[in-house]
């Protein structure tokens, strides 16, 4: 139902029961925002909306407050202004201030705001209250001085993940952001997906950064410098780069790498392809022993993390094998220390990746190999980016590249692997490959490429019913669970993957105001899944190539020690 | 309680409720039932009052003391533990009654004075010492020459309707709140009208919400009435958030059975079956007397399932909190009594359509509850006949400060604030001026001189920066400096908003800070820091328009509500601090500067021993000298010098 409001002394039109924030931006009318986002339950904590209602005497926030018939708004009228300023003005006098010096420098919604209203001074005295940086995650940078207490990571971390690992404590002007009885985020139960990092209005969380290390190793001749790419990198660098958002650069990549001083790049949808395989025959495994169903995916490091903090009982249903990049960064140490005559330890693998919980990942205990890394870096991509500035490189004058063999092929299958369902759908692909000997009929699985909480997909194959399911959050996994017990559900594998969307939309992105743009990445994927010719991974040409090389197959111990994984309880606070 | 105490209660509650009509009590049950309601004493009863104020001032010694008089041989007496008068000034206080003689009260009863008390009063003699008047009553014999209490300067122009029964009965003995009264209003009402015919006499009535904020609670009950719902909840707020705020522990320490008979009410009214009364973890007596009373009313019946075969159930629950300042904010408070921080939530949707877990919820503070039993009991017009057209019945208010009697007074609305000051408070001590009142504790205002008149009144329409709010009563004299209650107010306000919204935690620190740039060392200033100060003094009152129309709650929204005010009235006082760094009251220590008269310093040293800057120098039986720079005005000189030789500017 329409209702009509009048909006700085014009008409416009109201959905009943929307919030008048919805309706002004429905109406092209843009009020700022600070601690509002979509997704999330308002609070109406900065107050930046507030907005002027004729016959209230306080501004209201337009985040929050409903429509009605009767409303005749000023949004911006001297006296909303006069507020949106003092307030930005109150939280800057509270603020380092060091904007030159700012990991989000350029990046920041407080130091647009700052902008956009226009202040030029400092009306109140700067008084910050002393307080440290938290650096002991692997992958997190916390600093609650640049914490401007509007609580997107709070809810983001709470309602869509599902973790709680951050809570407001204490009161009045001592009032924080932090973690389980205020302990360094080492010790939380942060699982280091990092999408705090992508709702953070300023700097006060964000990703450990490793560019400078990067660079000294770029041009070290002592070592051997090598690069492997998640399938989610080639869509996700365009529109920070100029490009429309989610246009493939897999073939510029290339090229903006090797420019860079990496001595080889690799393609990780080629482990992707190498851990498919290993995981339908390790289901098949399971399948005939009756045990250890629905098999659960491992692939995301964060869930992971996730599973063994806080679902210690699940462990036994994961799959209990690495992630793609620490199947790749051990493939790449072991190929190239056999081909180049090079001690494990001077080829430095590199992970590029959209995904900060890899950064934790890489220096779990179990993911080294003679004390040596499989994986010694991992950057996000907001640190390539970095890195093609700080670089000098022009990316619209790249020559188009390939990857290196042997790793430079993946299957379409295998860069599904970045979004969400994609799991589910490799797994779906692969197994009815296995078991009928030739590709389904139509590979293309539009339910498990829904937006639904739970999305599942039943298909049969080698004369059997079978059911895979991927899920959007933590929270549904439990109910689906106990669904699965009680026969409600015929399911026999669970995509699970922390960040909603998937790798797209992965907390190691590109910052982007415009949320829709990881939605854009998705359909590029998608589109390419549509041309590629090679749509299973056990058809992958490059892995058949290692496989007859090493003599090897699926499943053989070779193969299996290569990305054996295992999970044990963790305990956090 | 025994047995035979239950029936005959039993049988006065129940007292035409039902058909049959129970027997009439009997001659001997009469007799009893005057026993307990302590018209009737066999022996000498001697009360003390054992609340908390009353413990502070001494009253467990004086209780220890009474016990003792009692063991010594031939003396047939008793105690009885009561609670707080209101009168805290004179805690603590002991009444004692004699058989047939009417009820004596005494003020500042120290352990040392009861054994010449008692040894009078049991010889039937009243010793003028301490004395301060008799409670008359029908069929007891007045003692001669002693002025009734009701006559006392500060009694006088009280109207007790909440306080009738605070300090003069044993809050912990549910059998003498039962035998004067209580709970015959609850019983009547479940068995007589519906929940909406209860709404309707409270919203005649006109009963506006204590806390603050003046909201008619008839409507608040009926909205949550109406709103559809099964699980419908009913919150107390008893906590007495407020720095000097002594309502709430009044009323739980003295009479906790009147809050649980008014919170009984709303919860029939407004459809709830489930009840909470949230009190502070710093009132140990006051969760005591409740759990206590909670307890006992269980026992008899008076909540529960089916309460006395009425087919209404309610369920009481004790929330001991944190006592935070914030959760007197009513959103803040559901949060915090679903586990979770106690951070307001914005509104609509109102507590009264989706409160606690989502269901509707009245929160309503202690006082409003603790009038619903009168006026169920006595009818809307009776309510009424007391206090103004648009804001009837009486209010408490802690009235605290300078004057000379001090305490928690229950006054008719309408009374003048000079009535309070002058007249319940006997005017300021030490034969000082008045300056100015406070009202409405923290997030409350100034009132000047020229606003005493200004008749008490709640209006849900007017600022609660013009009203008596929750209802503190700061007096202050001449003495005191404006801009250092205002500073101890927001730094109180900084240090408890729940730090939500910007415009509260940032604006309210930046507030303190510039008061404290005010009242802070000139010595240590440069050119930037005075530039600083300058610019912070400009921003005062601008901010405080921000923070009032853009704050999430009422917290923030009232915060500005003492600086703003006191810009108003005792701007010459702030311009004083700013400008000429100077505090006539010599209360901001850092303004303070003093001097050594030479001519009058002997050299003794002594100032310069005890100088903790060490800003005094000169050599021994020479005069000494202050350094200006290093003195932080501590003024511990000028309380060492024997000789008079130190002054301050």
């Amino acid at each position: 139902m329409m209702i009509n409001i009048e909006v700085n002394h014009k008409q416009i039109q109201a959905r009943h029961g929307e919030t008048i924030l919805s309706a002004l931006r429905r109406n092209g009318i843009d009020v700022p925002t600070l601690c509002h986002l979509e997704e999330l339950t308002p609070t109406g904590a900065c107050r930046i909306c507030a907005v002027e209602i004729e016959g209230r005497q306080e501004l209201v926030t337009s985040c929050s407050q409903p429509v009605e018939e009767w409303m005749k708004i000023q949004t911006h009228s001297p006296r909303v202004l006069e507020a949106r300023k003092t307030l930005i003005e109150l939280i800057l006098a509270n603020h380092p201030g060091d904007c030159l010096y700012c990991q989000k420098n350029g990046n920041c919604e407080l130091q647009r705001l700052a902008w956009s209203l226009n202040i030029r001074e400092r009306r109140f005295h700067q008084n910050t209250l002393p307080s440290r940086i938290d650096q002991s995650s692997p992958a997190l940078v916390f600093e609650p001085a640049k914490c401007i207490l509007c609580g997107r990571c709070v809810r983001i971390c709470g309602e869509v993940i599902g973790v709680t690992a951050l809570e407001f404590i204490y009161r009045g002007q001592h009032t924080a952001v932090a973690t389980t009885g205020n302990k360094a985020l080492n010790l939380s139960c942060c699982i280091t997906c990092g999408q705090c990092i992508q709702v953070c209005p300023t700097a006060a969380l964000r990703e450990k950064d490793q560019t400078t290390e990067i660079q000294q190793v770029l041009h070290n001749k002592a070592v051997f410098p090598v690069i492997h790419y998640s399938p989610a990198l080639p869509v996700s660098i365009a529109e920070t780069l100029g490009f429309k958002p989610g246009r493939d650069m897999q073939k510029h990549l290339h090229a903006i790498l090797r420019n860079m001083g990496f001595r080889k790049v690799f393609d990780t949808s080629f482990a992707i392809d190498f851990l498919v395989n290993e995981q339908i025959e390790l289901f098949l495994k399971r399948l005939k022993a009756k045990s250890g169903l629905p098999l659960i995916s491992s692939c995301c490091p964060a869930w992971v993390k996730h599973a063994e903090q806080s679902l210690p009982d699940l462990l036994p249903l994961l799959a209990p094998l690495r992630s793609p990049q620490q199947i790749m960064g051990r493939l790449v140490k072991k190929y190239l220390s056999d081909q180049f005559r090079l001690q494990p330890h001077q080829v430095i693998s590199c992970s590029l990746t959209p995904c900060t919980a890899k950064k934790f990942e890489a220096q779990r205990e179990e993911m080294m190999e003679n004390g040596t890394a499989d994986v010694d870096y991992v950057i996000t991509t907001r640190e390539l980016i970095r890195l093609i500035n700080l670089n000098g490189i022009d990316v619209r004058r790249q020559e188009e590249d390939v990857p290196d063999p042997p790793f430079a092929s993946g299957s379409a299958a295998a860069r599904l692997y970045s979004s969400t369902g994609g799991v589910a759908e490799a797994f779906a692909r692969a197994l009815y490959y296995k078991l009928e000997g030739k590709e389904m009929s139509s590979p293309k699985i539009n339910k498990l490429r829904s937006s639904k909480e739970t999305k599942v997909f039943s298909f049969t194959a080698g004369g059997r019913e079978f059911g895979v399911a991927a899920i959007q959050s933590f929270n549904s996994l439990l109910p689906l669970l106990e669904e699965i017990k009680s026969g409600k559900k015929h399911i026999q594998f669970i995509e699970v993957m922390a960040c909603p969307g998937g790798c797209v939309n992965g907390g190691g992105q590109a910052l982007n105001d415009d949320r829709e743009a990881w939605s854009q990445r998705m359909k590029t994927i998608y589109e390419l899944d549509e041309r590629d010719p090679v749509r299973v991974s056990a058809k992958n040409p490059g892995l058949l190539a290692y496989y007859k090389s090493t003599q090897t197959e699926p499943g053989s111990r070779e193969a299996a020690s290569l990305c054996q994984a295992v999970f044990r309880e963790r305990k956090v606070l | 309680m025994n047995g035979h105490d239950h029936d005959i209660l039993t049988k006065v509650l129940t007292a035409g409720l039902r058909t049959p009509v129970p027997p009439a009590l009997t001659e001997e049950e009469q007799w009893h039932l005057e026993g307990l309601q302590l018209k009737r004493v066999d022996r000498p009863l001697i009360f003390v009052g054992t609340g908390s104020c009353g413990q502070i001032a001494g009253a467990g010694e004086t209780l220890h003391a009474v016990n003792a008089y009692l063991q010594l041989p031939g003396i047939d007496a008793a105690v009885e533990e009561t609670g707080c008068k209101g009168y805290c000034s004179m805690e603590p206080m002991l009444d004692i009654q004699l058989p047939g003689k009417a009820r004596l009260s005494f003020g500042h009863v120290t352990a040392g004075d009861v054994p010449e008390i008692l040894d009078a009063v049991l010889n039937r003699t009243v010793p003028e010492n301490l004395l301060l008047g008799q409670y008359p009553q029908d069929g007891l014999e007045n003692w001669a020459r002693v002025p009734l209490v009701k006559d006392l300067r500060f009694f006088r122009l009280q109207q007790r309707h909440l306080m009738e029964r605070c300090g003069m009965i044993n809050p912990r003995k549910i059998e003498q709140t039962l035998a004067t009264g209580g709970y015959s209003a609850f019983l009547k009402t479940i068995f007589t009208y519906r929940p909406a015919q209860v709404c309707d006499i409270i919203d005649a009535a006109g009963l506006l919400g204590r806390g603050g904020s003046a909201f008619p609670a008839g409507q608040k009950w009926k909205s949550a009435f109406n709103t559809a719902g099964n699980d419908k909840y009913l919150v107390c707020n008893a906590d007495d958030a407020d720095p000097g705020g002594a309502i709430s522990r009044v009323l739980l320490e003295s009479d906790p059975h009147l809050v649980i008979e008014g919170l009984a009410i709303a919860a029939y009214a407004c459809g709830a079956s489930r009840a909470f009364i949230t009190i502070s973890e710093r009132c140990g007596q006051a969760i005591n007397r409740m759990q206590e009373a909670l307890l006992q009313a269980a026992g008899f019946g008076l909540w529960g399932n089916n309460i006395f075969g009425s087919g209404f159930d309610l369920l009481i629950s004790l929330k001991i909190t944190p006592g935070a300042f914030i959760c007197g904010e009513e959103t803040a408070l559901i949060s915090s009594l679903e586990g979770k921080r106690g951070m307001p939530r914005f509104r609509p949707p109102y507590p009264t359509q989706k409160g606690f877990l989502g269901n509707p919820t009245v929160v309503n503070n202690i006082e409003t509850l603790a009038n619903v039993p009168g006026i169920m009991k006595h009818g809307p017009a009776w309510f009424k006949s007391t206090g103004t057209a648009t804001s009837p019945g009486t209010k408490l208010v802690s009235l605290y400060g300078r004057t000379m009697n001090t305490g928690l007074v229950e006054v008719p609305m309408g009374i003048t604030y000079r009535d309070i000051i002058y007249s319940i408070g006997e005017g300021i001590r030490d034969q000082k001026q008045l300056k100015a009142i406070h009202l409405g504790g923290p997030m409350g205002a100034f009132t000047g001189i020229s606003g005493l008149d200004t008749p008490l009144e709640l209006d849900s329409s007017r600022d609660m920066a013009e009203g008596i709010g929750s209802g503190s009563m700061l007096v202050l004299d001449e003495d005191q400096c404006l801009v250092d209650v205002t500073r101890h107010f927001m730094d109180f306000l900084r240090d408890e908003s729940c730090g939500k919204c910007i415009p509260c935690r940032e604006g309210i620190r930046q507030m303190s800070l510039i008061l404290g740039s005010i009242t802070g060392k000139p010595g240590k200033e440069g050119a930037h820091e005075t530039l600083e100060r300058f610019k912070g003094a400009m921003q005062i009152e601008g901010l405080g328009a921000v923070i009032r129309s853009t704050s999430l709650c009422g917290l923030g929204r009232n915060a500005p509500n003492t600086v703003l005010s006191a810009m108003k009235l005792f701007r010459e006082e702030i311009e004083e601090h700013i400008f000429d760094r100077h505090c006539k009251a010599g209360i901001c220590i850092h303004l303070r500067t003093f001097i050594i008269d030479t001519e009058k310093c002997t050299g003794c040293s002594a100032c310069a021993k005890k100088c903790p800057a060490a800003a005094i120098i000169g050599s021994p039986t020479q005069a000494h000298f202050i350094i200006a720079s290093k003195c932080t005005g501590c003024g511990i000189c000028f309380e060492t010098c024997k000789f008079g030789a130190i002054s301050m500017l």
